[in-house]
């Protein structure tokens, strides 16, 4: 099962390069991503076994994490189908300086999106720590050219910095894996096999200066693909020059899959009695990337950047929610649930508006709620949820890590958090605002032609399951959270 | 050939790339670096001469050696603008900052004993080396393919570090981490092309029109 999970969107990548039929290459994508989707349901009901001596399993938190690339890549898929039907076949003409380019070739794109899916979920299957890292770096190769999609000299400049950047953490990640070994080395013994389950078992032993400087490495080298400031830089960019589809997956899955890569890590210091150190980098980091995230959040011109930055910020809470350990790190488990399906549905939704208005700019979209109602209020609607506004689902876990820093006595740290949230919200609240509201200035273009169902449908959904989360949490998804959280420090 | 020989030829490799104002010759000194890399499995662990060890031996050494080398040379003849390294900073500031790397390299190996038996002692002094050097070459310089030549040593340094240090790895990782490297050398090579089609020119200081 855990095999076939793997191979089915490989092959039907590879497959997509070869197809000649447009029509059938969509259908294929769809497909795929419906049957990941429904693989990846029927694995909360039979735990499949481990494959491979162990190295692929599927435990908790790969689970948790494996549930949400699925479900985003089924919305994306569906709303890529129509988003090629509508780019395909002719020139694009460039909505910031006006000249004229072409796409990428279409088996290209969606070849590279399934083997970016099959990429994705090989992270979240592996229990090796070596295969945990080919697979991560897997996904930064596949997804380049995703980036470049749109073939003009912005997104040549994002892909190269994406591609570079990653490239260079990932490879520091790989020494990290080294390091790992040696400090699990027997003296004049066989060579260790890098297990999570067998590293967690024979925690006591492992060697501890060589564990701290493993955890900094993984920490730098996961944690650039991850988005955590100062490590950032690439995010940005790659976010806003991307097309919006790839956007919400960058964000809403791939961080998330770099995010696992610390979270397994911290599993390993868990064990080997070693958690403070690591908990307080990670407090360290997240509450750094929530300030830098709101400093350019604070007057950002650009909605997808913006968006972008709010990624920045929800890795922060991420980070910090796993540092403070127990209730927080199941608070940081939940946020990133809620986190990629909130910032999946605002990029689907900023695609819209792009689409709508050729701007990226904030200043010049006015009055969305007026053109597109639709659009208008799942615009509002993610703007209330990705802030933490109740009754929605982000309101729930960033309260949960809020409560579990001031339980634990971080006082300051609980604090800084409430600030830096606040500023966020405002930085957010006058740019949502006032784009939702006001007279169109200029009037769209394609106006008229009013909302086609895989615009609004795949983010209407995702928005409901926000709201759903919010106000309810199944047995079965509080149950693997818990799971989680007692593997890293909770209780 | 013994190890300690390989060791002392990656750290003149090192020297030589920072002092190098041609890209060509620079192409040809990473390539030499990864072939000469390629011995070290068979030397450092001796006893363990399987079919394993020489298999991905020889397939290091055919990539570094001459899949990459051949890749970065087409992407320069795209490229027929002049084959200077463009540094950020100056030549001899760059072997300054190489010897100092060096130092601190040492520094930093000798904070960092390792509970096994390895080969040589010189191996994680060397590997922390090559990794600086790579992340130095990164940022100091312009080109596009300066850059991925950054990146090579990068991996040379850690590559050095697990083939020493780790007396075996699987063979499926070992597998994957090549192809790994394969293939972003790949990746990175067609973006270099297009960078070229683009803006005629590989130079990444281009490359600034994404800023807040």
């Amino acid at each position: 099962m855990i095999a076939a999970l793997v191979l089915i969107p490989a092959l039907a990548g590879l497959a997509a390069f070869f197809l000649r039929s447009t029509e059938w290459r969509r259908t294929l994508l769809v497909a795929t991503a419906a049957a990941q989707a429904a693989l990846t349901a029927a694995c909360w009901w039979l735990r499949p076994q481990p494959v491979l001596h162990g190295w692929l399993a599927l435990d908790a938190p790969g689970l948790l994490f494996l549930s949400i690339t699925s479900a985003l890549f089924l919305a994306a898929a569906i709303y890529a189908a129509g988003y090629l039907r509508c780019e395909s076949g002719h020139r694009v003409t460039d909505e910031e300086e006006g000249f004229l380019f072409d796409n990428a070739p279409e088996a290209t794109f969606v070849g590279c999106l399934m083997v970016f899916l099959s990429a994705m979920t090989l992270v979240t299957v592996s229990q090796h720590f070596g295969l945990l890292w080919i697979a991560i770096e897997a996904t930064t190769l596949a997804s380049a050219p995703l980036i470049y999609f749109h073939r003009h000299h912005r997104s040549l400049e994002a892909t190269w910095k994406y591609l570079l950047i990653c490239s260079v953490g990932i490879a520091l990640a790989l020494l990290a894996n080294f390091f790992l070994g040696v400090s699990a080395a027997k003296p004049g013994g066989s060579a260790p096999a890098l297990v999570l389950g067998e590293l967690v078992q024979q925690a006591g032993r492992l060697q501890t200066t060589w564990l701290k400087a493993a955890f900094i490495l993984f920490l730098v080298g996961y944690g650039t693909k991850m988005g955590l400031a100062p490590l950032h830089t690439w995010l940005p960019d790659a976010h806003s020059e991307s097309p919006s589809v790839i956007s919400a997956l960058l964000s809403g899955a791939l961080l998330n899959c770099a995010f696992l890569g610390i979270v397994r890590v911290q599993q390993v210091c868990v064990a080997a009695g070693q958690a403070a150190f690591g908990q307080d980098m990670l407090v360290g980091l997240g509450l750094i990337s929530m300030a830098v995230a709101a400093v350019f959040i604070l007057g950002q011109t650009d909605y997808k950047r913006l968006l972008a930055y709010s990624s920045v910020e929800h890795m922060g809470i991420l980070a910090l929610g796993v540092g403070l350990g127990g209730a927080g790190a199941f608070g940081a488990m939940l946020h990133a649930v809620n986190h990629s399906l909130t910032k999946a549905m605002l990029f689907f939704v900023a695609g819209n508006i792009l689409a709508l208005y050729q701007t990226k700019t904030i200043g010049q979209v006015r009055g969305v709620l007026r053109v597109t109602p639709v659009t208008g209020m799942l615009w509002l609607g993610g703007f209330l949820a990705i802030t933490g506004t109740p009754p929605f689902g982000p309101f729930l876990s960033e309260f949960t890590i809020l409560k579990a820093a001031f339980d634990q006595g971080h006082g300051w740290v609980g604090g800084l958090y409430l600030v830096l949230l606040a500023l966020i919200f405002i930085g957010m609240a006058t740019a949502f605002l006032g784009m939702a509201q006001g007279q169109p200035q200029k009037a769209p273009g394609v106006a008229d032609r009013g909302d086609r169902w895989w615009e609004t449908g795949p983010p209407a959904v995702l928005g409901a399951l926000v709201l759903l989360l919010g106000l309810y949490i199944p047995q079965n998804l509080a149950f693997v959270l818990h799971e989680i959280s007692r593997t890293l420090g909770g209780s | 050939m013994n190890v300690d020989l390989i060791l002392v030829l990656v750290v003149l490799t090192n020297l030589k790339l920072l002092a190098s104002s041609r890209l060509g010759a620079s192409i040809r000194v990473v390539a030499a670096q990864g072939v000469v890399l390629g011995l070290l499995p068979m030397l450092a662990h001796a006893h363990a001469l399987g079919l394993r060890v020489v298999v991905l031996a020889l397939g290091s050494i055919a990539l570094k050696g001459g899949v990459f080398p051949w890749l970065l040379f087409r992407a320069l003849r795209e490229a027929d603008v002049s084959r200077e390294v463009e540094p950020y900073v100056g030549y001899l500031t760059s072997l300054m900052a190489g010897v100092l790397a060096l130092a601190a390299s040492f520094w930093i190996g000798a904070r960092l004993p390792i509970p096994t038996l390895i080969a040589s002692p010189l191996i994680v002094p060397i590997a922390l080396f090559s990794i600086l050097v790579g992340l130095l070459l990164i940022i100091s310089r312009k080109r596009a393919v300066s850059q991925v030549l950054g990146f090579l040593v990068l991996e040379n340094g850690v590559y050095t570090f697990g083939v020493g240090v780790m007396e075996e790895t699987s063979f499926l990782v070992e597998a994957g981490v090549l192809l790994d490297v394969f293939v972003a050398v790949f990746v990175m090579g067609i973006t270099i092309f297009h960078i070229n089609r683009e803006f005629d020119h590989i130079d990444t200081d281009r490359l600034s029109t994404l800023k807040d």
